[in-house]
């Protein structure tokens, strides 16, 4: 069953491993500081990752925005959707109460994905952009150039979440609500506008990632399905609510999807980060990073 | 057993036989123009009920026992594809292979269950695993020979009693109806008795169950094992009535949705919530495809699943016990 290659392309593989990885590390993100914050898991993370991907599309062909250009138009907007979507949909509807977020957030990614599928039916469509195909030679290695950048971004954005976290007023109130929820609103915290504003993050990540996937990546109403399961792996492994986990975790499961696709085949590839994921959350549910839970 | 006794049973023999005369009234909704033909009303019919036994199975982990499964799909395509596998690949009479379903698919709960609950997994994070035990037999199953592979499973057309495929499609409806019943029943027996309690107890707060005695773990793993085996006998129904299984129609997240949504909207923990909300979703889900066809020309996917997940915020926002609790409170005034 195994075949062996030679080191070139399973060099090869792990550095477009690492490419991928970030890209779900940059997904994961949202998910993990939501779960951080409000300890909550968001099911419909994929799926606004799929909408984000859809107006990228719309973006690109509707008024001709290059998708890197679409970051600016996007990430804002998201934001304000993240936060309205917590302020105004999830928290009334939940009442705060563990297993009703749950079921709130399904029900969010089954309509927005089935509104998607109304809208812009089952079919898959992609990007054709001039530097689509582009690579970067390495020398030893072929790199797709979409992915490079995809990479260098995704590195660059999750620095700038740790920063707004770790520098500023308001990253010091998530900080503060995330550890001591009833200690923060003593001292004045609106706990509930600081919820929102995570959630905002979280989906503005998820704008950033649709803007860096969608050059070298296809899109249909189910595509965030793929993206989520792969990305609550990646918060599991690097620990439920770590920023730094995300990002090792989310390089991690892009190698071992890269190589299990090469070793396994494409049918099969997959099955290698469900395997972890369960392992993980049998054996080590507070993962990597994690503190104990 | 005395009369307090019979009359827990009796709203369940009234539903069953309302549903057992609903085909009295066939000629009567097709003349109306609700339905196209009896075709149609049967298969509606017999699709709402094999969700009703996924829902009902899915009630009593999730709904009694509080463990929120994400993953029936497991169960539910353990049990169709053992019932196609079964009499395509090993000649088993279907009559003979649905046991063997139920078996499996009980067997599969239980080992995901012993996985899960030996590791202290609850809320979000069984959650998590269930779904992505069901995932990875949807990969397995999408990639092995024996199931078919990408290509699924066609059981052969062979109409007769012994076959479990029927002429007539009353009959077909009255077999998964006589399921549904017999699990109504069981259920009722269920809520009445000590594990029953045992149960509830495990879902309002298992330290203090545990505390007080209760073998929380030997509990669990009954539950999920007995909740797994009827999803997978409502998966065995579903091979015997299309004839056909794929990897993403047996172990498909809709399944897993469908089997939680249920429950949810017609009453978590209740015996009737799986049948109720299973009647209310896919009913409101066709007339909401009826009605975008008519206002457009044409169909529009994923329509009656908007409506579910609209239907599921709404519910757990103004209703969070569900159609039961609404028809209870107004009752009650």
């Amino acid at each position: 069953m195994f075949r062996s290659y030679p080191p070139q392309i399973v060099l090869e593989a792990v550095l477009n491993g690492l490419l991928t990885g970030a890209v779900y590390a940059l997904v994961a993100l949202g998910l993990t500081l939501v779960y951080g914050v409000l300890h909550i898991i968001n099911f419909a993370h994929g799926a606004m990752l799929t909408l984000a991907m859809f107006a990228v599309l719309v973006a690109h062909l509707g008024f001709g925005i290059d998708p890197y250009l679409a970051i600016l138009p996007l990430t804002p907007l998201f934001f304000a959707l993240g936060y309205g979507v917590q302020r105004f949909v999830i928290s009334p509807a939940s009442r705060n109460d563990d297993g009703a977020i749950l079921l709130v957030t399904l029900g969010l990614s089954i309509v927005i994905e089935n509104l998607l599928l109304a809208v812009f039916r089952s079919d898959t469509r992609a990007l054709t952009l001039d530097y689509s195909f582009s690579v970067v030679d390495l020398g030893f290695a072929l790199l797709s150039l979409p992915r490079v950048i995809g990479f260098g971004v995704a590195i660059l954005v999750a620095a700038g979440l740790w920063a707004v976290l770790a520098l500023t007023d308001t990253g010091k109130a998530i900080r503060a609500v995330a550890k001591e929820k009833l200690g923060a609103s003593l001292v004045g915290i609106d706990v509930n506008h600081i919820y929102a504003v995570t959630f905002g993050l979280g989906a503005a990540t998820l704008a950033v990632a649709a803007c860096l996937l969608m050059p070298s990546f296809y899109v249909n109403p189910r595509v965030g399905n793929a993206f989520v399961l792969v990305a609550f792996t990646v918060v599991v492994l690097g620990g439920m609510g770590s920023i730094a986990g995300a990002l090792v975790g989310g390089l991690v499961i892009g190698v071992v999807e890269s190589l299990s696709g090469l070793y396994l085949g494409e049918s099969l590839g997959q099955i290698g980060i469900f395997l972890i994921f369960i392992l993980v959350l049998l054996f080590r549910p507070t993962g990597l990073f994690g503190a104990r839970a | 057993m005395s009369s307090g006794t019979l009359a827990a049973y009796r709203p369940i023999l009234i539903a069953v036989a309302a549903f057992a005369a609903l085909p009295l009234a066939v000629p009567l909704l097709v003349g109306a123009g609700l339905f196209a033909g009896a075709n149609t009303f049967y298969n509606l019919m017999i699709f709402i009920l094999i969700i009703t036994l996924a829902a009902q199975g899915w009630n009593i982990a999730g709904g009694y026992g509080g463990q929120f499964s994400f993953g029936h799909a497991a169960f539910f395509g353990t049990g169709a594809y053992a019932q196609a596998v079964l009499q395509t690949r090993y000649g088993v009479n279907a009559w003979a292979a649905l046991p063997v379903a139920m078996a499996l698919g009980g067997l599969v709960g239980a080992v995901i269950g012993l996985l899960a609950f030996r590791a202290r997994l609850r809320g979000s994070y069984f959650a998590l695993v269930t779904l992505a035990f069901a995932e990875v037999f949807r990969i397995l199953a999408n990639a092995t020979p024996i199931t078919g592979g990408a290509a699924g499973t066609l059981v052969p057309l062979r109409i007769g009693f012994g076959q479990m495929q029927f002429e007539a499609p009353a009959a077909f409806f009255y077999l998964a109806l006589a399921f549904v019943a017999v699990v109504l029943v069981l259920n009722r027996v269920l809520e009445r008795s000590r594990f029953g309690a045992w149960l509830v107890a495990v879902r309002e707060n298992e330290d203090a169950a545990r505390a007080l005695g209760v073998d929380t773990l030997a509990v669990k793993l009954k539950a999920i094992t007995l909740s797994a085996a009827i999803t997978a006998v409502a998966g065995a129904l579903y091979t015997q009535k299309f004839l056909y299984v794929d990897a993403n129609i047996a172990y498909g997240a809709w399944i897993s949705v469908e089997a939680l949504l249920a429950p949810i909207v017609g009453g978590i923990g209740t015996v009737f919530g799986p049948l109720i909300g299973a009647v209310a979703l896919i009913g409101l889900g066709e007339a909401a495809k009826t009605a975008i066809h008519a206002a457009f020309g044409s169909a529009v996917p994923g329509v009656d699943l908007v409506v579910y997940g609209a239907l599921l915020i709404v519910v757990i926002a103004f209703a969070p016990r569900g159609l039961i609790g609404l028809l209870k409170a107004g009752g009650g005034r």
